[in-house]
């Protein structure tokens, strides 16, 4: 009994989980990816950001959005992908109530990168398939009326530009993928492309999870994706959850089916949504309303001098620019801003001789809010700080010794154990020098008085 | 002097020197409309208050002084421009109750130039044929003869200009559309170059080869309505930034030196009676102080191969949207041409077929082009039929599949290759039926194929001669 049980506990290792994703990043353009439309729409009222463009109506024609396009290039060069200079939209055909043209622009066999990566902490590459633009759907709203059930279709998000951006299948467990997600949306968010809201769907998330025996090569002959998740933590848990799934059936030597899966949070579980037979055929054909887009060299260097320094390089720069932990540095990178903040800080604390270590410190630890605080300001909150320590010894003295004289009876009351009476004679010392004190080392001056 | 008659050069003039006023004109063309429509069934949709408003609008402006290009001017189109608030069903009953809130591009220009909206056009079901005869409000009947067919899918606005319906009409072509029911109701059609005409609003039918045009009845009128049309627009990103010329300042020039090309195998299979007409027309031109040079192009035959596939999969991809979930009638309103179409398309662009047909057709596409690029080198313009046969009668593209392609054999290889190109009257045929000929000539070579047709015109103005309407057979 208990050597079988043993090899159970075993088993994990007989299989390496193989996981690749899929991202979609909905970007922050003004307008829609080919029309003119807002895409404010989060909130908006039911079909007010419409137009015969992204509805879809007999005629209209679309035109591409330069700078979705510019944006999506951006991300693929921050990516370490190649750029294919001649690109070109495609039609993807498929029949769905939320597109209202039968099908959705995308990118096929050009898309804008490819062939790229996103390196982690420790080193291992996840290989970047491709990163290609295309336009989002319209969302179904399902209800339960007094004469039936309805669907109705709201377009407002119809046209929305995306980037999808597809990696190879090299996460071996959640973690990885985490790392990945959260390196992504930095990157998305320094680029200043999209917000990568998860909870406005924003940045929208495909694991697809298969195990192969360790000893195996190649990949497994199943492929198992999960939908709808809209948060790292939920990806992770989706992750350790089919993992273990998978390895169950494969254990009673089963495959698991290939299909497509969503998670569920209140049960903690995925659940089946779609068996997928076979690769659907969405019929791609070069989008004929659109001309190639092609990318000369000099707007690409163009593009790429306007890069602004991503996360990695930032935080390499910081350790050894400002002689900062990397731990320091990590957390003032992960956000643009706290980063820019904090560089403009130690530029104006450098001429009042405040490090960016001293800077660093209150950044981290007092959790300093970027939205209220100027960073001149926080210099000079530190400087008025190291003005109270400069406190004169002398006029520190005599103000105690004053305050004593006049207070014989408090003075007497402590020293008979009353020590509670210094907070009294605190206050009157305070009050004596007239200004803001480092109010311990007036109690701590005060003691040494009362005790001598 | 009956109104109806006069040409959109001719009714500009009247309308500036305030011989007549716009709604004397709108009026006119209204009565008329209402006395043919029950014999040519030309209009899906006639629009009379639109019409009346627009001119009593038009006489306003022009009284207090305004002057537009197209001012008072009755014109009838197509019934695949979206026109803002008046139903727009492509022939389709899908589309039967459908009204956009839109304006197509060439609509809104008409609009700013002052034009009035006498109807819309009816035409073959989504544009899909060259009879009219898949139209689901029924087919257009020949001005010339109404046994006869006027030629599709613009057939409806071919058999509105030729029965003075209207001054002019506005017609789209994708592979013939324009230049064959031209023909064959003996008027004048003009497919402007892909993309110099924006596409923006009209019920697409095969995307990389749709082309509005003018559909006149004479070829300085295609040249002013060309004008209004002409140019870049904002919407339609493969419409082309190519400088629009002033269409009329050389038209009336000679023809001097004129190099024409002419292929045999364009003669081929073609009837007599065009064959001799063209023969003539052809001789008239050099007569005018054009050269004759025999060049050779690709047969025919491959652009008939390689615009099946393209269209097809176009449409197949472009019709669903009608997805019965948004325009009132559901996806079972499609015709049988529409359907073969769509699964036609369907199956070329489905894996494993994919490079079999979509993409082998787009290389042979592009050979075709070089060819004619090569042809250009050599020849200024090129001419020959329009059409192999006069009209034919109604019924005849009844099971025939095909039938559209090979009314248009001749006209496929410079759509597919996106040329320019026109058709003009040539003569008739002992039944009394209308011959064309057209003038293809290279991308952006508007301004040369106009003036080719107009000096021919004028030779040879068979634009006075006018069908008697009798009653349908």
């Amino acid at each position: 009994m208990n050597k079988i049980s043993n090899n159970h506990e075993l088993q994990p290792t007989r299989y390496v989980p193989v996981i690749g994703l899929e991202v979609h990043v909905e970007l922050k353009t003004e307008s829609k990816m080919f029309c003119s439309c807002s895409t404010q729409y989060f909130g908006k009222a039911p079909n007010s950001h419409v137009c015969p463009v992204c509805l879809g109506l007999p005629g209209a024609l679309p035109v591409p959005n330069r700078i979705a396009i510019e944006s999506c290039i951006k991300i693929a060069l921050a990516l370490n992908c190649k750029i294919n200079e001649f690109s070109k939209f495609d039609r993807k055909n498929y029949f769905y109530p939320d597109l209202s043209k039968g099908y959705q622009i995308s990118q096929y066999d050009l898309p804008f990168g490819y062939g790229g990566f996103i390196e982690l902490k420790n080193k291992k590459r996840i290989g970047i398939t491709r990163v290609h633009m295309e336009e989002d759907t319209g969302k179904l709203s399902h209800l339960e009326l007094r004469d039936g059930k309805a669907s109705l279709i709201d377009f407002n998000r119809s046209g929305v530009p995306l980037v999808e951006i597809v990696t190879e299948p090299d996460f071996e467990d959640a973690l990885e993928v985490k790392e990945y997600l959260q390196k992504l949306q930095q990157i998305v968010r320094y680029l200043d492309v999209s917000n990568a809201d998860m909870e406005k769907g924003e940045m929208r998330l495909e694991p697809n999870i298969s195990l192969r025996e360790s000893s195996a090569k190649g990949l497994p002959k199943y492929k198992v994706e999960v939908k709808n998740i809209n948060s790292f933590k939920f990806v992770e848990k989706a992750i350790e959850y089919e993992v273990k799934r998978h390895q169950t059936i494969l254990d009673e030597g089963g495959t698991p089916a290939q299909e497509t899966r969503g998670w569920d949070e209140n049960k903690q579980r995925t659940f089946s949504q779609r068996i997928k037979e076979d690769a659907h055929d969405y019929r791609y054909f070069p989008e004929p309303d659109i001309p190639p887009i092609i990318t000369l060299a000099d707007q690409l260097s163009t593009l790429n001098s306007s890069m602004p320094e991503l996360p990695d390089a930032k935080l390499e720069r910081f350790q050894k620019e400002f002689d900062l932990p990397y731990y320091d540095s990590e957390i003032l990178t992960r956000d643009k801003a706290i980063a820019d903040f904090f560089e403009e800080a130690v530029t104006v604390g450098k001429d009042h001789s405040i490090s960016p270590k001293q800077i660093s410190n209150i950044v981290i630890n007092k959790k300093t809010d970027i939205s209220s605080t100027l960073p001149a300001e926080l210099i000079k909150n530190i400087l008025d700080e190291k003005k109270i320590l400069a406190l004169d010894e002398g006029e520190l003295e005599s103000a105690i010794a004053q305050v004593l004289i006049e207070n014989i009876k408090a003075v007497e009351d402590y020293q008979n154990g009353k020590e509670g009476v210094i907070m009294f004679l605190l206050g009157q010392t305070i009050k004596k020098l007239g200004k803001k004190v480092d109010t311990e080392l007036v109690r701590e001056q005060l003691k040494k008085e009362l005790k001598g | 002097m009956s109104l109806h008659t006069l040409s959109l050069t001719e009714a500009l003039k009247k309308l500036e020197q305030k011989e007549i006023s716009s709604v004397e004109l709108t009026e006119a063309y209204l009565e008329r409309i209402k006395e043919l429509e029950p014999r040519l069934n030309a209009f899906v949709t006639v629009t009379p208050e639109e019409a009346l408003r627009n001119a009593a609008d038009a006489d306003r402006k022009r009284a207090e002084g305004i002057s537009l290009p197209l001012l008072g001017i009755p014109l009838s189109i197509k019934d695949n421009f979206s026109t803002s608030g008046i139903r727009t069903t492509a022939s389709s009953k899908v589309l039967d109750d459908y009204i956009p809130p839109f304006d197509a591009t060439v609509v809104r220009r008409l609009k700013e130039a002052g034009m009035v909206l006498l109807g819309k056009t009816n035409m073959d079901a989504w544009a899909h044929g060259s009879s009219t005869e898949t139209s689901d409000y029924g087919a257009s009947k020949n001005p010339w003869n109404t046994a006869h067919l006027p030629g599709g899918s613009s057939g409806g606005a071919a058999a509105s200009v030729a029965a003075d319906q209207t001054v002019a009409a506005i017609g789209s072509e994708t592979a013939g559309s324009i230049r064959q029911p031209a023909s064959w109701c003996g008027v004048v059609g003009l497919k402007p170059t892909y993309g110099r005409v924006s596409r923006y609003g009209v019920v697409a039918m095969g995307s990389s080869l749709d082309s509005p045009g003018p559909i006149t009845k004479r070829v300085e009128d295609s040249a002013l309505l060309l004008q209004v049309l002409a140019g870049q627009d904002p919407m339609d990103a493969t419409s082309s930034p190519t400088e629009v010329p002033n269409y009329l300042k050389n038209l009336k020039k000679d023809i001097q030196g004129l190099k024409i090309g002419i292929s045999d195998d364009y003669f081929e299979g073609v009837h007599e009676e065009v064959k001799a007409s063209v023969e003539e027309a052809i001789k008239t031109l050099e007569k005018l102080g054009a050269t004759i040079k025999k060049i050779k192009l690709f047969h025919p035959k491959y652009a008939i191969a390689v615009y099946t596939i393209l269209q097809r999969a176009e449409v197949s991809s472009n019709l669903a949207r009608l997805d019965g979930i948004r325009y009132g009638n559901d996806r079972s309103y499609f015709g049988e041409e529409a359907k073969r179409r769509i699964m036609l398309g369907t199956y070329t662009l489905s894996a494993g077929y994919y490079d079999q047909y979509y993409n082998k057709a787009l290389k042979v596409r592009t050979v075709i082009i070089e060819d004619f690029k090569k042809a250009f080198q050599d020849v200024d313009v090129i001419v020959g039929p329009t059409a192999p046969t006069t009209a034919l009668p109604i019924g005849a593209s009844e099971g025939q599949s095909m039938f559209g392609e090979l009314a248009d054999v001749l006209v496929e290889p410079s759509s597919i290759a996106g040329l320019s190109g026109i058709n003009i009257p040539v003569g008739f045929s002992k039944a009394g039926l209308p011959i064309g000929m057209q003038i293809i000539g290279p991308q952006f070579a508007e301004e040369l194929i106009l003036k080719v047709a107009y000096n021919y015109e004028q030779e040879n103005p068979l634009y006075l001669k006018k069908p008697k309407i009798g009653s349908s057979a």
